[in-house]
């Protein structure tokens, strides 16, 4: 397993390695240029020159790769043309964010689906499975902004139970020491600033768990249904086991492991949708900021947040192979 | 604690989620602390409390230092912590007394003497006078060479002054600032410019407390946007102060207790940003903001059904559609003649524009002094456009039309659904459209950095009013935008620009909007109302047509 | 995005080595015989045959042109003029006839999915044949590839791809495509590897058939069931996707095309007012890709081996 594990990390440099020339040479086959996008309408010839010899978008490619590479072994990503700000930064303050957001909406996945999912299996051809597997086919089909939209309308909007947009409530002078909100509020005991954020969390939580709720619930429902016709837990009922100790010790611990995978697996799904769910929500994470520096061509965090993204959706890919092998033997591949 | 207004709807929200159920035991964690919040506020609040102000803007400030700041949001802050010497008359683009209370130019156009205001300070206690405007005006000019003279940090210096102490271009105009008195200061210029005290209206030019600036310097080399100064200890005389700059969240301003005229009746403003106008637009309604700016022509009925003030800013800006006359056959003046009678720009601003717009038929709003009365007109007549065509032998002639996407600008708040109205018109009387759409700034790289494009729409926000702002802009020298040259035209607009009285001005500005006009480089097409929404709780807020807009006066109500 | 889910629920595709030497006539009547009983799976097919004959015969249903804007000027910023004798379901943002546009949109929609997932899965598949049938440094560099795109969330690489192409229909397909070459891939590759080692290649191997035949003859159609459903489940993603370009300001550069993420998007604007132009394309979405996702997920339980108990 170690092996596995070290020759799996020692894959991601080869990776990371490709990937960042892949990223250099994608970014400056983008149309436009980044100095045009920061100087807008009025833009005078002269003035893109400059900016572009001062940021040396003007020299051959391969010196500007070097330069970068140069950088990137120091662990300097660069700093942002449109604000300046340093890409590292700029980052650390809105990746907790997405994964605050990322984790509410699994939570709210796994809460919700696993028991649904589960009362769908025990009544496999009922109408609640009927219902189950119908609504969770439903969720999957919404485009995920669209669904983001109509919560917000309805509960939001008309209801009026959540805010709309942002992270905390702008009246809120809250102190924030990690950046993830919640937490924040939580360390400096500020909790009416952490209910603020966990309030905020709700619908773009809901909005962007919908389409993991859906899957987990399948997953869970297929798994659960499965062991169930397994001979040991018919063994272990017809021996006269109380229901609940089968339920608990044979039923729930087989079928959990391929759903325990699959939340592991949804770590780029929500980093997707969270781009779509950002958006609606006003939501300061890094998908809109990412976002706009493709739109913008930006080329340091472009390049600097496409890099940090893959290298945390790697790792936390590893970690769930690594996971599944733990639990499965058979996986376990040399 | 340090929760001041939030208390009845956060309490609202805390009995809605108890129902679904969800995280009981953070709610009652929480319900002890709003009831400690309420107790904390009723015991402090003594003073008088003016509340605060929650607004939106579409995105976060670059830099809390406005002279190396072009974009409107940096700007809308600075407008609260810093004044200039020169503001805006309420409502109108005309330069008015602020920090300097009156001034005096020489008759060639070249001195420029303050008076200043007396008993202003700076909210770090630093003295203004003459040596601290002088400071400004020599800080201004010696903007160290590299990343801070670039275009898009000094952008306004370098369009104004034209040129710095020392770096890439040193025949600016500025020559000199000299503090003849405590309270008198004389800026020397060495060619007239007759927009410079207009221009000095612009947040850029914003006095700066010497003290602070000298304290928090920049390291040579580094970005000045992002220095200890610019985010954490702007120091200015406006009526706000920095109270913080939440990065990514918001910016905090306190009322300045010092302020020397009427001070700040909130006691606090925050600044949000909401990229989305849909997303502003919701949160004002569901009352997490207090007012947003850039409302979307489509909320405008909405909002108001939901009880929300509309203002509406003066128009001061211009929406066109260009011809690249590059391109055959929009080199021929026939032709750009029947396209224009064949847009209905009555029909586009109804389809397209926010309601109280009116058609434009010169390159600049109304408010501009230079604005002609009297300019070549192109009614719609389809008949005759198809007329005309032919008569140019261009009976089935193919445009190839750029529009943006994703992008509303103040000029333009649906580029889309303008090109799709315009697109209906042009094909009508029988002209091909090809349609080109792309992101903002790709489109901006088609339709300025190349010449290949046909017919587009842009236009232009004015700064200051001056008709060079406009006209100058747009067409002071030979571009890829228009594809034209036109020396004489040209020389018309620098002759304009260094006329030293504005009377002057007016007169030739006049006379070169008739003379473009007839050239008809474009069909101007509206200046659309940009307007601001605000909770009926707000009262007070005074919009301007280039958003000199402070936020001293406005109050909001439980 | 949910194109991830489909490979998993059966785990490790290997199978308890029942012998499906062929793609034998019991498996398939077997799945036929398993797909007309379930319900879900014939409310799938039905919503896929009903959206294809749309598609096909939009010209013959459709009242009007496609994106034709000649009711532009009636339109206005706050309001959208509804239904009426000359259209039926009203006119959408940009002042086209919705009927017409809606239908031609089941068109574009079909065009769309059908070209981007056949891009996905040719260029994927070739990709992981290659890698599963050859083996060796080609397996290797083509799974170095496949991490690196799977190192980026799918909607990121097709905003990616989108943002270099410019925008064009041409440009969204090959950006939905390009998404789906590495589920493709891993899907084609894991289903040789599997097969490669299970009972009856090892068998054909003992009886000295050349590789070649064997990956070709027995292999490669052993594997043609995951990839239909894989590819079924696909189009309903492509659908989605579509609209999610749309809605970041990446679809066709025409704004009145017939094309329901592209209306869906234009619509977002004028939810409050006016949710019809919202709630018909958004509809037609869902159920279309409903309808792909139930037929996919149908077939994949009629063609699993392990369903047949």
């Amino acid at each position: 397993m170690l092996r596995f594990t070290l020759r799996r990390l020692a894959l991601l440099v080869p990776v990371l390695f490709g990937l960042s020339i892949l990223l250099f040479v994608w970014i400056r086959a983008l149309p436009g240029d980044p100095a045009r996008s920061l100087l807008g309408e009025r833009a005078t010839p002269e003035g893109i020159r400059q900016i572009r010899a001062l940021y040396g978008f003007d020299k051959p490619l391969v010196e500007q790769y070097w330069a970068y590479l140069g950088q990137l072994v120091t662990f300097d990503f660069g700093s942002s043309i449109r604000d300046g700000r340093p890409v590292t930064d700029t980052f650390l303050e809105q990746f907790p964010a997405t994964v605050e957001l990322a984790f509410f909406a699994i939570v709210f996945a796994v809460v919700l689906g696993i028991p649904l999912g589960y009362a769908a299996a025990r009544r496999r051809g009922e109408l609640v499975d009927g219902a189950v597997i119908t609504g969770s086919l439903i969720g999957v089909v919404i485009p995920v902004f669209f669904l983001a939209i109509l919560l917000k309308l309805v509960f939001a909007i008309q209801l009026d139970w959540f805010p709309t947009s942002s992270r905390q409530d702008a009246r809120i002078d809250a102190t924030h020491i990690t950046n993830f909100y919640v937490l924040d509020g939580l360390l400096t005991r500020e909790f009416d600033a952490a209910w603020d954020a966990i309030v905020h969390l709700v619908l773009p939580a809901v909005a962007l768990g919908t389409i993991p709720l859906a899957i987990i619930v399948r997953i869970t429902r297929a798994s659960v249904s499965e062991v169930l016709n397994e001979d040991y837990v018919r063994t272990a009922e017809a021996k006269g086991l109380h229901p609940q100790v089968v339920r608990r010790r044979h039923v729930l611990r087989n079928a959990m492991l391929p759903v325990l995978t699959t939340i592991g697996l949804q770590v780029g799904l929500l980093l997707s949708g969270a781009v779509l769910t950002e958006s609606v929500f006003a939501f300061n994470g890094i998908g809109s900021y990412l976002f706009d520096a493709i739109a913008q061509r930006d080329y340091p965090v472009l390049q600097g947040y496409i890099l940090f993204i893959a290298l945390i959706y790697s790792l936390v890919n590893l970690a769930v192979d690594i996971g599944y092998g733990l639990i499965d033997p058979r996986v376990r591949v040399s | 604690m340090r929760l001041p207004r939030t208390g009845a709807r956060g309490g609202r929200r805390v009995v809605s989620l108890l129902a679904a159920g969800a995280l009981a035991v953070v709610a009652s964690g929480c319900a002890d602390s709003e009831r400690a919040a309420s107790g904390d506020s009723s015991s402090g609040s003594s003073e008088a409390s003016g509340g605060s102000f929650v607004f939106a803007g579409s995105a976060e400030p670059v830099t809390l230092d406005p002279f190396y700041a072009s974009d409107g949001e940096s700007f809308r802050v600075a407008r609260q912590i810093f004044e200039g010497l020169v503001g805006t008359k309420p409502g109108t683009a005309d330069p008015a007394p602020l920090l300097a209370e009156s001034w005096e130019t020489s008759a060639d156009g070249l001195t420029t003497t303050f008076q200043l205001r007396d008993g202003v300070t700076f909210s770090d206690d630093t003295e203004f006078n003459a040596e601290a405007v002088c400071f400004n005006f020599d800080r201004w000019y010696n903007t160290p060479t590299g990343i801070a003279q670039s275009e898009d940090l000094s952008y306004y210096y370098g369009k104004i002054f034209r040129g710095f102490a020392e770096g890439k271009s040193t025949d600016g105009i500025y020559e000199s600032c000299e503090a003849t008195g405590d309270l008198e200061a004389v800026v020397t210029l060495n060619a007239p410019f007759a927009g410079f005290i207009a221009a000095l209206s612009l947040p850029a030019f914003s006095m700066q407390s010497p003290t602070a600036l000298e304290k928090y310097p920049v390291p040579e080399g580094t970005d000045p946007r992002k220095g200890d100064y610019a985010n954490d200890y702007p120091t200015g005389t406006g009526p706000f102060v920095l109270d913080a700059w939440d990065k990514g969240s918001k910016v905090t301003l306190a009322r300045n207790d010092a302020y020397w005229g009427e001070p700040a009746k909130v006691d606090e403003a925050v600044v949000v940003a909401i990229a989305d106008p849909g997303a502003r637009r919701d949160a004002l309604i569901s009352g997490d903001v207090d007012g947003f700016d850039l409302v979307g022509p489509a909320d405008l009925t909405a909002l108001a059904d939901e009880g929300m003030t509309i203002v509406n800013r003066p128009a001061f800006n211009v929406l066109y559609l260009g011809f690249n006359q590059a391109t055959e056959p929009l080199d021929d003046i026939k032709v750009r003649e029947a396209i224009a009678h064949a847009v209905n720009k009555e029909e586009v601003v109804s389809a397209s524009l926010p309601e109280g717009t009116t058609p434009a038929n010169q390159f600049m709003p109304d408010l501009v002094n230079g604005y002609a009365e009297d300019v070549p007109t192109y009614e719609y007549d389809p008949e005759l456009a198809k007329q005309m065509l032919a008569d140019a032998g261009q009976s089935d002639l193919t445009l190839e039309f750029n529009y943006p996407t994703e992008i509303s600008r103040p000029y333009m708040p649906s580029p889309e659904a303008t090109f799709n109205v315009l697109r209906t018109q042009l094909e009508a009387v029988g002209i091909t459209i090809k349609p080109t759409a792309d992101q903002w700034e790709d489109y901006l790289g088609v339709t300025t950095g190349t010449t290949k494009h046909g017919i587009h729409l842009l236009g232009w926000t004015g700064d200051y009013n001056d008709a060079d702002n406009f006209l100058g802009v747009f067409f002071g020298t030979e571009t890829m935008e228009w594809g034209f040259d036109n020396p004489e035209l040209f020389k018309e607009l620098t002759e304009a620009r260094g006329l030293t009285t504005v009377a002057d001005q007016t007169e030739a500005y006049t006379k070169i909007s008739a003379d473009v006009m007839e050239f008809l480089p474009g069909i101007p097409l509206a200046s659309p109302v940009p307007s601001l929404a605000f909770s009926p709780s707000v009262e007070g807020y005074q919009a301007s047509p280039v958003q000199d807009e402070v936020w001293s006066s406005v109050t909001v109500s439980e | 995005m949910t194109a991830q889910l489909p490979t998993l629920p059966t785990g490790p595709a290997a199978g308890p080595g029942d012998g499906a030497t062929v793609v034998g006539e019991s498996l398939l009547r077997g799945a036929w015989h398993r797909l007309r009983r379930s319900p879900l799976a014939v409310a799938g097919a039905v919503i896929v045959l009903l959206f294809v004959l749309v598609a096909l015969a939009a010209p013959l249903l459709a009242p009007y042109e496609p994106a034709s804007t000649q009711w532009a000027g009636d339109v206005t910023p706050q309001s959208v003029p509804g239904p009426s004798a000359d259209h039926v379901l009203g006119l959408d943002s940009f002042g086209s006839d919705m009927l017409t546009q809606l239908l031609y949109g089941a068109r574009q929609s079909l065009i769309v999915g059908v070209v981007s997932t056949l891009l996905g899965l040719s260029v994927g598949a070739a990709l992981g044949i290659s890698a599963g049938g050859l083996g060796g440094k080609v397996d290797t560099a083509v799974m170095r590839l496949v991490d690196i795109l799977l190192s980026i969330p799918s909607l990121l690489l097709a905003v990616s791809v989108a943002a270099v192409m410019g925008q064009s229909q041409l440009s969204v397909m090959i950006a939905i495509g390009v998404a789906q070459v590495p589920i493709f891939a891993r899907l084609l590759r894991g289903s040789m590897l599997s097969q490669s080692r299970s009972d009856y290649v090892l068998a054909a191997g003992a009886l000295g058939i050349r590789r070649r035949r064997i990956v070709l003859g027995h292999v490669l159609p052993n594997s043609l069931g995951p990839t239909i459903v894989q590819a079924t489940l696909s189009l309903a993603t492509a659908i989605i996707e579509v609209a999610a370009l749309s809605f970041l300001g990446l679809g066709d550069s025409d704004p009145a095309v017939a094309e329901w993420g592209r209306m869906l998007v234009a619509a977002q604007e004028r939810f409050g007012n006016d949710p019809r132009l919202a709630v018909y394309p958004g509809v037609c979405i869902a159920i279309t890709a409903l309808g792909f996702t139930l037929f996919g997920e149908a077939l994949r339980e009629a063609l699993d081996p392990r369903q047949r108990r």
